[in-house]
């Protein structure tokens, strides 16, 4: 992956729960503007990788680049503000709370920079994206459907004008047509020099859309390697791009 | 009983009410945002009158050396923890609260001679000096236990309880005080007398009331609060800090404490230990709102502070027997009703 500054840079990373270690040096580099998609069979660690470059999950060991800057040690609300934002695969949204509040609090972590005269033209722009939203925009968060949360979350997201978008599952449980809105405002996305780091079941969606791959077995790298060279990869497709992986 | 002595003894409950209702608040609050029970808000009514208490009779407040303490020991941790993490310079806020502030309330409560003061300043500057032992109180108590499970935090809770009326007898002493009423005047509604402190806590409680709804439902750090009550995870990763929010649900719930002391110090003669009894009756009114529901724990309240007033009418002997026996039957209601309020999300 050379050409390319990186954003994101984790080196040697241990993470897990209480004693119990789930990711093993992990090695791991998100090149600026680019989609690095990471796929794995369920329980790899995943989601723990995602949650252990927050900070959601402890980090045992390993270091951590951000623009350049070693963030290893800093606070999650640090991150945020940095523009480092992750939509979890859980959502996390605020129940009780409405769409409209629920958007708003996506930039809380820029409130001392003026954020109150964007966030009017922000929620309009995410409204662009997600009109459903705007029809509901009153409407507390957890009665929402579960498709709409899933815009709800990402909506939320870039309310926090992200620079590295981390997206666990983006597609989980919604309808193909949707999925496909996901994938085409994840392109747009890049397309206005977010990068994307994009944890995907849909591992042949996910290739296709990506620049750069990699597999997570049993919370070790097992392979890495631009989209298409993985995409042709025949262990890749015995493992991930057969009639399981795919649609 | 005519009717004379029931809208009497209304207005009495009312009053109570009133004070009870925004101590419920507080609790619902605090246990939103940080699942601590906050059994030591009655300390912080007690801190509060007597603060006030020891400016009128020209003293200097023991709450003083309590919160330059406690600044100095919230001090050492950050400044501990800064070292820890090799991050010295994110100190320099935290000082400028725990040591600098306190100095210089210090520095105001002593050479300022507040008893020449006009009530207006003597409140404030008993909020001033009580109010940060909030955040104080979370910083040294709380903080460190941010994961733990109710039951540890409660338990955590009673003791700083304890504490806190150990510390409150030491620095004030065993005697009660009872400050002047915030207005000499008293009027008649019909064929009924109110005076003027009771008008005093009613406007002051719905004023109170009517500026925590705004914060929470109009700004955006209230929002964020709520967010953080609602779902810390999710808060965390919008940047809204659960640290902060600890605090700032502590600073609120001192702020509530301390000004419903001075309210109703002119009503009550408060000793160092007063307030326990008088934040379990807004515990009541909590719990019938189950910890989570604003409306509810202050209507409860309101009828705990009705309750009591005619009960000491009727049997003055069982007052505080019939009010706590009023969660019993509450109790049962809302175990039948829901299955469990804690842990989950
Ligand atoms: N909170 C937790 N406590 C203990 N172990 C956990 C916890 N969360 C995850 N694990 C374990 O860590 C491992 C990795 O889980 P992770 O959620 O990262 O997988 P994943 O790749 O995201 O899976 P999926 O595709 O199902 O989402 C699993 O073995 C899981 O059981
Ligand atoms: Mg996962």
């Amino acid at each position: 992956m050379s050409g390319v500054a990186p954003v994101l840079e984790v080196r040697d990373l241990c993470a897990g729960y209480g004693r119990v270690e789930a990711l093993h040096h992990v090695d791991l580099v998100v090149g600026s503007g680019q989609i690095v998609t990471v796929i794995g069979a369920n329980g790899a660690g995943k989601t723990t990788l995602l949650s252990a470059i927050m900070g959601l999950v402890g980090r045992s060991r390993g270091s951590m680049f951000y623009e350049g800057v070693d963030e290893s040690e800093s606070e999650l609300e640090k991150l945020v503000a940095l523009g480092m934002i992750l939509v979890p695969e859980k959502r996390e949204l605020f129940g009780a709370m409405s769409v409209a509040d629920n958007l708003l609090l996506g930039g809380y972590a820029r409130h001392c920079q003026g954020y109150r005269d964007e966030a009017k033209s922000l929620v309009d722009e995410v409204f662009g994206i997600f009109p459903r939203l705007r029809e509901r925009r009153l409407q507390a968060s957890a009665t929402l459907s579960g498709g709409e949360r899933q815009m709800l979350a990402l909506g939320r997201a870039l309310m926090g004008k992200p620079k590295l978008l981390m997206l666990d599952e983006p597609s989980l449980g919604l309808a193909p047509l949707i999925v496909r809105e996901i994938f085409l405002i994840i392109e747009k996305l890049r397309q206005k020099g977010v990068s994307i780091l994009l944890v995907e079941q849909n591992a042949r969606a996910a290739l296709q859309l990506a620049d750069y791959a990699y597999v997570l077995e049993t919370g070790e790298v097992a392979m890495e390697g631009s989209a298409c060279e993985l995409a042709a990869d025949p262990k890749m497709i015995a493992s991930y791009l057969g009639l399981a992986g795919g649609q | 009983m005519d009717l004379q002595v029931a809208l009497l003894l209304g207005q009495d409950g009312l009053t109570n009410g009133a004070i009870y209702a925004l101590l419920a608040l507080a609790l619902v609050l605090v246990f939103a945002v940080t699942r601590v029970v906050f059994i030591p808000q009655g300390e912080f009514v007690a801190f509060g009158a007597l603060t006030l208490a020891s400016f009128q009779a020209d003293k200097t407040p023991g709450t003083l050396w309590l919160l330059l303490a406690a600044g100095g020991l919230v001090s050492l941790f950050e400044v501990g923890a800064a070292l820890r993490r090799r991050k010295l310079g994110l100190v320099a806020p935290t000082l400028l609260w725990n040591l600098a502030y306190p100095a210089l309330a210090a520095a105001i409560a002593v050479l300022g001679h507040p008893v020449a003061w006009p009530l207006a300043f003597q409140v404030l500057l008993s909020l001033a000096l009580v109010v940060p032992l909030g955040p104080m109180v979370y910083r040294l108590a709380f903080q460190p236990l941010a994961e733990a499970s109710v039951l540890v935090l409660l338990i955590v809770a009673v003791a700083v309880h304890l504490v806190l009326v150990g510390l409150g007898l030491l620095i004030f002493g065993a005697e009660g005080s009872r400050t002047p009423p915030f207005s000499e005047a008293s009027f008649e509604i019909g064929s009924i007398a109110v005076n003027g402190q009771t008008v005093w806590v009613l406007v002051a409680s719905l004023v109170l009331v009517g500026s925590l709804f705004v914060f929470f439902d109009r700004t955006l750090r209230g929002k964020a609060l709520r967010a953080t009550a609602l779902n810390r995870t999710g808060a965390r990763l919008m940047g809204i800090s659960t640290v902060k929010a600890g605090k700032q649900a502590f600073m609120l719930a001192a702020l509530i404490g301390a000004f419903s002391g001075v309210l109703i110090a002119p009503i009550t003669t408060i000793y160092y230990d007063s307030g326990f009894l008088i934040g379990l009756k807004g515990f009541v009114g909590a719990i019938v709102g189950g910890l989570t529901s604003y409306p509810i724990a202050a209507a409860g309240a309101v009828l705990v502070g009705l309750l009591e007033s005619y009960s000491s009418f009727w049997a003055s002997a069982f007052k505080e027997v019939i009010v706590f026996t009023l969660i019993i039957p509450v109790l049962l209601w809302r175990s039948l009703k829901s299955q469990d309020i804690d842990e989950h999300q």
